[in-house]
């Protein structure tokens, strides 16, 4: 500790206080006997539980909040959420993300609002499940889901589309296309103010 | 009458019937020790290995041996074809042939006919295994040479120093061995342990023996010649398929092969463990092949246990312990078992012989103890005064320093 002692002194010397420090311990050699007892940690590991997990007979469950693959969600009456505004591929650090929008039409409404996606590729042989595309989303169109068998043995099939994506049909939701609930507007959508479908839409599907 | 004596007596079909028997028993106990091994390490790292493949995953090694046979067979351009050929044949082979002189069983009946199981037994069987396994050096040493690739070369010299370092040291602990038994051939090496185990009597020869069979056979935490990180896969980096498996095979044989060895040499071979004789007769003697079994895997388990928790030696360190400890320490003992021998031969009385014994060993305590206090004092008087700082600095260990200071006076 002598050292410590002349540090000090130095400290001192200059008008300093002393900076509170701890000498720099490596602990020295262990004995051989002591060495010895890392054949003792394997041979008690051997009959230890152990922590694989059997996975294709075996599926544990993923944490609530794990990245999966993606969901296009739909409003409860059944319209698309996705307005085809691409800010999820431009979120995209990874360029996985394709949209094409289209407006929406009397005959030919998909979402409500303007515009729809028309066309929703996600390339999951690029995507690195960051989720910066589901921060990005503004109508919570886009989410993930816990799935994560995602393996495939083809590009193509790695590839995918609107169809593979969008959410299926829940109770109290009608396929679009179809018109929006009567005396709502998009943003009433947004609110949630819509709970499931009217006659007056199924009548003019 | 001794083994030698029955086995003298085999008819020529015999030969060839144990010599097959002897092959499949390596082949056998190659799947199962590559199995055993896996699963083992696995529960020591609290996995549990493979299971998927036949019954507790038993057929693994054989899919993954069918697997290796059926993929593309791959020469480089810049290989030597001819010996990149012949060099795993020659590892293979020479694995084999080692065993032909280790006695796996006491006298027992095959076909009718009074025999061992042993293929031959030649006066200098010990010596036909070391020169067998330096013949095996050629297939490590060829392979790397031949496989025109800088990897394999190096891994290739790397493999065969250490493997020759080794035997060197395994060699002159295999001779206390001789000097105790008055010879070399492995079935009266057997019947000399009757009584007292080599294990215990020479027991510093079988530590060093231990030690230097894991060298010998490129095992962790000597495999150096195939450290991952450093040499890609060391001398059969360009070996693929059939030729691969060969190597692999040839690894796996061979650790068999030195564990039949040790159990021979140490171990009492396939006699039972004292206080169990009684079980050399069951089964008109071939139970005693489930002993030479059990001692073997037990050496393998040592084996694997070794690899399951040591790292990896530096290359340097690796072979300043094979020359600087291991074979200093076997020429020492040596000196010590023949001068008791001949004390014995001469007839010099126990006492006589016993008081040698004590005295060597006070000499080498003493010795050791003296050592060390040199060696502290040296390092309380190379502690010197660093000139104080004259700005604040963070404190310094004192072992460093007197580490760099004695560097500093030995450059």
């Amino acid at each position: 500790m002598a050292e410590n002692h002349e540090v000090e002194r130095t400290y001192r010397d200059l008008g300093l206080e002393a900076v509170s420090s701890e000498p720099v311990s490596t602990e020295g050699t262990r004995s051989f006997a002591q060495q010895m007892l890392g054949f003792w940690v394997t041979f008690k590991t051997m009959f230890k539980k152990v922590n694989t997990v059997e996975y294709p007979d075996v599926k544990e469950p993923t944490a609530p909040r794990f990245h999966g693959r993606h969901q296009l969600n739909r409003h409860p009456d059944g319209l698309e959420k996705c307005i085809g505004c691409e800010l999820c591929a431009w979120a995209c650090p990874a360029d996985a993300i394709y949209v094409e929008g289209e407006s929406n039409t009397e005959e030919n409404r998909m979402s409500p609002g303007e515009r729809y996606g028309k066309v929703y590729q996600i390339n999951y042989l690029r995507c690195i499940f960051c989720g910066l595309c589901i921060e990005a989303c503004p109508t919570r169109a886009l989410t993930m889901t816990n799935e994560y068998e995602l393996a495939d043995d083809s590009r193509s099939k790695l590839i995918y589309e609107k169809a593979d994506l969008l959410a299926p049909l829940r109770d109290g939701m009608l396929m679009p296309p179809h018109p929006m609930y009567p005396d709502m507007t998009d943003e009433n959508y947004y609110k949630g103010d819509v709970l499931g479908f009217h006659p007056s839409q199924e009548v003019q599907q | 009458m001794t083994t030698a004596e029955i086995l003298s007596f085999d008819p020529g079909w015999l030969i060839l019937v144990k010599g097959l028997l002897v092959f499949i028993i390596c082949v056998v106990a190659t799947l199962v020790a590559i199995w055993a091994e896996r699963r083992i390490v696995a529960r020591m790292q609290m996995r549990i290995g493979p299971n998927r493949v036949g019954p507790f995953g038993l057929l693994q090694s054989l899919s993954d041996g069918v697997k290796l046979a059926l993929k593309e067979d791959l020469i480089p351009a810049a290989a030597d074809k001819v010996v990149f050929l012949i060099a795993p044949i020659i590892s293979a082979t020479t694995c084999f042939m080692a065993f032909a002189v280790i006695p796996m069983t006491g006298p027992v009946t095959l076909f009718g006919h009074k025999t061992a199981m042993q293929l031959t037994d030649i006066p200098v069987g010990v010596l036909y295994v070391l020169a067998i396994a330096s013949v095996g050096v050629y297939g490590i040493i060829l392979a790397g040479w031949s496989s025109g690739s800088t990897y394999p070369l190096l891994g290739g010299l790397r493999s065969s120093a250490q493997v020759i370092s080794y035997e060197v040291a395994m060699g002159l602990s295999l001779v206390a061995v001789f000097i105790y038994s008055g010879s070399m051939s492995t079935s009266e090496i057997v019947a000399a342990q009757q009584k007292w185990w080599y294990s215990v009597v020479l027991f510093p020869s079988f530590v060093i023996y231990a030690i230097s069979m894991v060298g010998e056979t490129n095992r962790a935490p000597f495999d150096l010649a195939e450290a991952e990180g450093e040499l890609v896969g060391g001398f059969h980096t360009e070996y693929s398929s059939l030729k691969f498996a060969l190597f692999f095979l040839a690894e796996y044989v061979n650790i068999v092969a030195v564990s039949a060895l040790a159990t021979t040499l140490f171990l009492g071979g396939y006699h039972a463990l004292p206080g169990l004789t009684f079980t050399e007769n069951w089964l008109g003697g071939w139970f005693t092949i489930v002993w030479f079994l059990a001692k073997v895997s037990a050496f393998f388990f040592l084996f694997v246990w070794l690899r399951g928790t040591l790292p990896r030696l530096r290359y340097d360190q690796f072979m300043k312990f094979g020359w600087k400890v291991l074979i200093p320490a076997s020429l020492f003992w040596i000196l010590i078992v023949a001068t008791m021998r001949v004390m014995s031969l001469r007839g010099t009385s126990r006492a006589g012989v016993l008081g040698f014994a004590v005295g060597v060993v006070l000499i080498v305590l003493v010795g050791s103890f003296l050592y060390d206090a040199s060696k502290k004092r040296g390092e309380s008087e190379s502690e010197i005064e660093i000139p104080a700082p004259s700005f604040p600095v963070p404190a310094i260990p004192v072992k460093d320093r007197s580490v760099s200071q004695s560097e500093v006076t030995r450059g």
